[in-house]
């Protein structure tokens, strides 16, 4: 009963620094320096590490399906399936892990430290809402900066499959051939499908860190508590969005 | 006691009232702790009010109540007539509050932790705060300070820098908590000053929480003490010297006792 309220005011917690960081929107404007530093550490910062395990992704894919299609000769199919699943599935979840490890457990690190060594309390006192300097940002800039991350973790990872496809031995598809295969099957809506969860799964893991980090009580140990509850309530958030939306847009 | 006042505004020409404080029958609890009992009193307008106590007899949640960081369990806190937990008394009165570990903004440079407040509520441009901000520096003798970040100064810099900090907001009502603690004797005599100095120079409204008898007995208008969460002493710095309640007199005047020491009796 105790985690089940517990839950429950996280969830309202959350939806409340929601609501109250939309209604100063209008600020965004003038906001536009933080907007952009955001957008670099949510965007540029993450982009290495979302393309090198894109890349391998796509590689491991096309890997596994030519090893398993080889035996009823429908590796030819490989670009569909490498394509299909980086758009629709992989990717978008895959940049969604990464920001939660990567953005939001520094989210949390930052808000969780203000918090505790009265930061927010001196913001609160000079009559600065930490929602609109603090959150409004980063939850814009997560809405733009997150299907460029997805789209170009879909465009690596089909790379990747092609490198494979060409060059593993017992696979050895031209890349033409790959991706003429991957062209036929795929339809624009498999990729904004993919962008829509994307865009999901980043917005509720950035308001969920923030939210998480707003609240931390206590001393430096609870710190590290708060980022490692941010991870974890991130990754289950993920998982669970992942299956409702997906349903919702099938 | 001073007059009623006006906020002599140090860096416009515009007049604003200073503020009062009224708290009543404010109570406190974390759960089963009681950390302010029935507390009642009133803080002047222009009046240095020194609020003293032993360590966690809740003069810090009182400065908490006072800005809107805490909502009574009891009781009330009335900021110039208005609800102290309400948007209205934050947007109507400018409080600043110089916390005891400072709470610079540490991805911030000293210069930008001054300009945050006039650049979030527009109050000039750039050129303008720049003006604003370099007065406040060098009220508190920090010119050489304003590009450094507060991981680059000293203890008493950083409360030198809170209190310009907040002093731009340009004040009706200055909350301090523990501003000489952790201070060297002169750092602490130069902090109350700086403190004294604003009210005469300024008129603002002071509520200053301590443990710091001189600053207490030299720059304080009245001075109140807590005592497991009760106002115990509510008085002048000179009735303050000869107090009738013996658990303030041996608070204010602790012996050292090395052959009876207290930590003995505690244990017992």
């Amino acid at each position: 009963m105790k985690q089940l309220t517990h839950i429950l005011e996280g969830f309202g917690s959350t939806l409340q620094l929601l609501l109250r960081s939309l209604s100063y929107i209008g600020t965004l404007p003038r906001q536009r320096g933080r907007f952009i530093e955001q957008c670099y550490l949510i965007g540029y910062t993450t982009l290495p590490i979302v393309a090198i395990l894109s890349f391998f992704i796509g590689s491991v894919l096309a890997l596994q399906a030519g090893y398993s299609m080889q035996n009823f000769g429908a590796k030819q199919f490989i670009g569909s399936l490498v394509g299909l699943s980086m758009a629709r599935e992989l990717g978008p979840v895959m940049v969604a892990i990464l920001l939660a490890g990567r953005v939001g457990s520094a989210i949390t690190a930052e808000l969780a430290s203000m918090k505790v060594y009265q930061e927010i309390d001196a913001l609160v006192t000079m009559n600065i809402p930490p929602a609109r300097i603090l959150v409004l940002p980063r939850l814009a800039a997560v809405l733009v900066m997150v299907p460029v991350l997805a789209i170009i973790a879909d465009l690596v990872g089909w790379f990747g499959g092609a490198i494979v496809t060409k060059y593993v031995s017992f696979i050895s598809i031209e890349p033409e051939a790959y991706f003429s295969v991957l062209r036929r099957y795929m339809k624009f809506k498999d990729v904004l499908n993919g962008l829509i969860k994307a865009e999901v799964f980043g917005f509720g893991v950035v308001l969920v860190c923030c939210n998480i980090g707003l609240n931390t009580r206590g001393g430096p140990r609870e710190i590290g508590a708060a980022v490692t509850r941010a991870v974890v309530v991130s990754l289950i958030l993920i998982l669970v969005l992942d299956y409702f939306v997906t349903k919702a847009l099938l | 006691m001073p007059t009623p006042s006006h906020t002599r505004n140090p860096f416009t020409s515009v007049e604003t009232p200073a503020v009062g404080v009224e708290i009543q029958g404010l109570s406190k609890n974390f759960g089963r702790l009681e950390v302010l009992k029935d507390v009642s009193f009133s803080i002047e307008p222009g009046e240095i009010f020194v609020m003293m106590g032993p360590s966690g007899s809740g003069k810090s949640v009182l400065l908490k109540h006072i800005v809107g960081l805490e909502t009574p369990t009891a009781g009330r806190v009335m900021v110039n007539g208005l609800d102290a937990t309400t948007e209205a008394a934050r947007e109507q009165v400018r409080m600043a509050m110089v916390f005891q570990a400072g709470a610079l903004f540490n991805s911030l440079t000293v210069y930008d932790n001054l300009a945050l407040y006039l650049r979030e509520h527009q109050v000039a441009d750039e050129n303008g705060i720049k003006e604003k901000v370099m007065r406040a520096l060098q009220i508190l003798s920090l010119e050489q300070t304003a590009q450094k970040f507060p991981s680059d100064l000293s203890g008493g810099m950083k409360k030198r820098v809170a209190i310009a900090r907040a002093l731009v907001m340009e004040p009706q009502l200055l909350l301090y908590d523990e501003p000489t603690s952790e201070l060297d004797p002169v750092m602490s005599a130069t902090i109350s000053e700086i403190i004294a100095l604003l009210r005469d120079e300024y008129h603002v409204t002071s509520l200053v929480v301590t443990h710091d008898r001189d600053l207490a007995l030299n720059i304080a208008d009245r001075v109140g003490i807590l005592m497991d969460s009760r106002l115990v002493f509510l008085g002048t710095p000179a009735e303050l010297r000869h107090p009738s309640n013996e658990k303030v007199n041996s608070f204010l005047n602790p012996k050292i006792d090395l052959k009876n020491p207290r930590y003995k009796k505690l244990e017992t």
